[in-house]
């Protein structure tokens, strides 16, 4: 009967020798990686968002001085980064950052948080500076009428109000970002991607393994999805 | 009124493009304490520039301003501490969308001022009460009619205890019926003894309430005086042809 065969298909690859901690083992890595990553790019989006932003709108009424120096080069060394960063696949960062930047640590999920970390960063730091960029110029010049300086006013005033306008694209950032860590694999890393091969490999029945994987990433995405949408929905109050 | 010196600006420019826009082109004059000073002129006269100069939100490309005794155009000074000094409302109201009314009025005086949260509101609440919206305190900005989000945005600079109040065209971005209920908050702080500078196209304000009048053309200070010898007597053919058209 086509049930008992899926049932025996089931236990062979989940229940013998407890398979399935395979996956729940590799959810928590994903779910690690993910989540360090996507806060490392937050900060580091945030930070490069701010520098780039305000190289862009200030730079022409500057005056020549210390401060004019430091912001250029700090802003060449983001752009730099950006560059490198988008125009390399996630893939070849993660192993050369496993291989031969750490290549004597055998701690394969904290280097794959920071080189999805760093990967997220300059994607999350293109998103906010568009942000900012859209703001009203009005904004930033009430603040600073009020007496805050220019990060304060970033801080209270800017980012509070960029972070709801990009807040769909920065989920979304998330969403692909949990993706992208599927790939962790590579550097021997045993996320829920590698626990369904491993699960593969021993049982020889791909079916089960690789279908189990891509529905938990479908209900992860799914729930995260959902959550963003509550989100939005509390920080849109104010737009009545 | 007094004659102590709030605001002296000498020789005051302000270049755009290199030199090739003169927005202001060597402006000079005192900005006494408990002054109304109202500054009009056609558009494109500089008389915006002017006024943003004097909070240096726009960087003056030559001449000096000085507050209450400080050089404020020195590179050295602190801007930020003087800024709190001087209160500005503008033309588009600047209120922050993502905030209700207590908190765009109570962010700046917790964080700079270093007053606790029920101080702060409580401020907040007495000037919220003067402007007739004591009961839209938990509002956001974007449920106000535009005449409602102005007299917010005169009682949150107001909340910083500033010195002297710059207005950027305050009334230009509203509706006819709203311009009344704007101009009698800044009547009654003028007659509370606010210095103040107005850039308005409001002449009816100008006449009424102002100490003075400054009549700016092509970034120059082309004629002051009070409002009389303004109005009623204008001296250069300029003025005389700016008032025959807007009178």
């Amino acid at each position: 009967m086509w049930y008992e065969d899926i049932k025996a298909q089931f236990i062979l690859n989940f229940v013998d020798d407890d398979r399935w901690i395979y996956l729940t083992s590799g959810l928590v890595n994903t779910l690690k990686i993910t989540v360090v990553a996507c806060i490392m790019g937050i900060l580091l989006g945030i930070v490069i968002a701010m520098v780039r932003s305000t190289y862009d709108k200030n730079i022409e009424s500057m005056h020549k001085g210390l401060g004019k120096t430091l912001l250029v080069i700090t802003d060449a060394i983001c752009r730099v980064y950006l560059t490198v960063i988008r125009g390399t696949p996630v893939v070849v960062q993660l192993m050369i950052i496993y291989y031969i930047i750490f290549a004597n640590s055998r701690n394969g999920v904290a280097v794959a948080m920071l080189a999805f970390g760093l990967n997220s960063g300059a994607y999350v730091a293109e998103i906010i500076r568009g942000g900012i960029m859209s703001t009203d110029a009005g904004q930033l010049e009430a603040g600073r009428s009020l007496g805050f300086n220019y990060v304060q006013t970033m801080r209270y005033i800017i980012i509070p109000q960029v972070f709801k306008s990009v807040l769909p694209t920065l989920a979304n950032e998330f969403i692909v970002l949990l993706k992208e860590t599927s790939v962790a694999g590579y550097v021997a890393v045993r996320d829920l991607t590698k626990g369904g091969d491993i699960i593969r490999g021993v049982t020889y029945s791909p079916f089960m393994p690789l279908i189990a994987v891509a529905i938990i990433y479908l209900v992860l995405v799914m729930f995260f999805t959902w959550l963003v949408g509550k989100l939005e929905r509390r920080l849109r109050e104010s737009d009545h | 009124m007094t004659t102590d010196i709030l605001i002296k600006v000498e020789d005051l420019k302000k270049y755009f493009k290199g030199d090739k826009i003169k927005a202001l082109d060597g402006v000079s004059t005192d900005i006494h304490k408990g002054e109304v000073v109202v500054v009009i002129g056609p558009s494109g006269s500089g008389k915006s520039t002017f006024l943003r100069c004097l909070n240096l939100l726009e960087m003056p490309t030559g001449g000096k301003i000085t507050l209450e005794g400080t050089d404020i155009t020195d590179p050295k000074c602190n801007i930020n501490l003087h800024r709190q000094k001087m209160g500005m409302v503008f033309q588009h109201f600047n209120l922050f969308p993502n905030m209700t009314l207590l908190k765009n009025m109570t962010l700046a005086p917790i964080k700079l001022l270093g007053k606790s949260k029920e101080e702060a509101e409580a401020t907040a609440m007495s000037l919220l009460e003067r402007v007739g919206l004591a009961d839209r305190a938990n509002a956001y900005p974007n449920q106000l009619s535009g005449g409602q989000k102005q007299r917010v945005a005169i009682v949150r600079a107001l909340c910083m205890e500033p010195d002297v109040m710059l207005f950027d065209e305050p009334t230009s971005a509203l509706d006819p019926e709203m311009v009344g209920e704007v101009l009698d908050v800044m009547k009654e702080l003028a007659h509370e003894g606010m210095t103040m500078v107005v850039v308005t196209h409001e002449m009816g304000f100008a006449r009424e309430v102002g100490n003075r009048v400054i009549f700016m053309a092509d970034g120059r200070l082309v004629e002051e005086g009070t409002p009389e010898e303004i109005f009623s007597n204008p001296k250069s053919d300029r003025l005389k042809d700016f008032l025959a058209k807007v009178l």
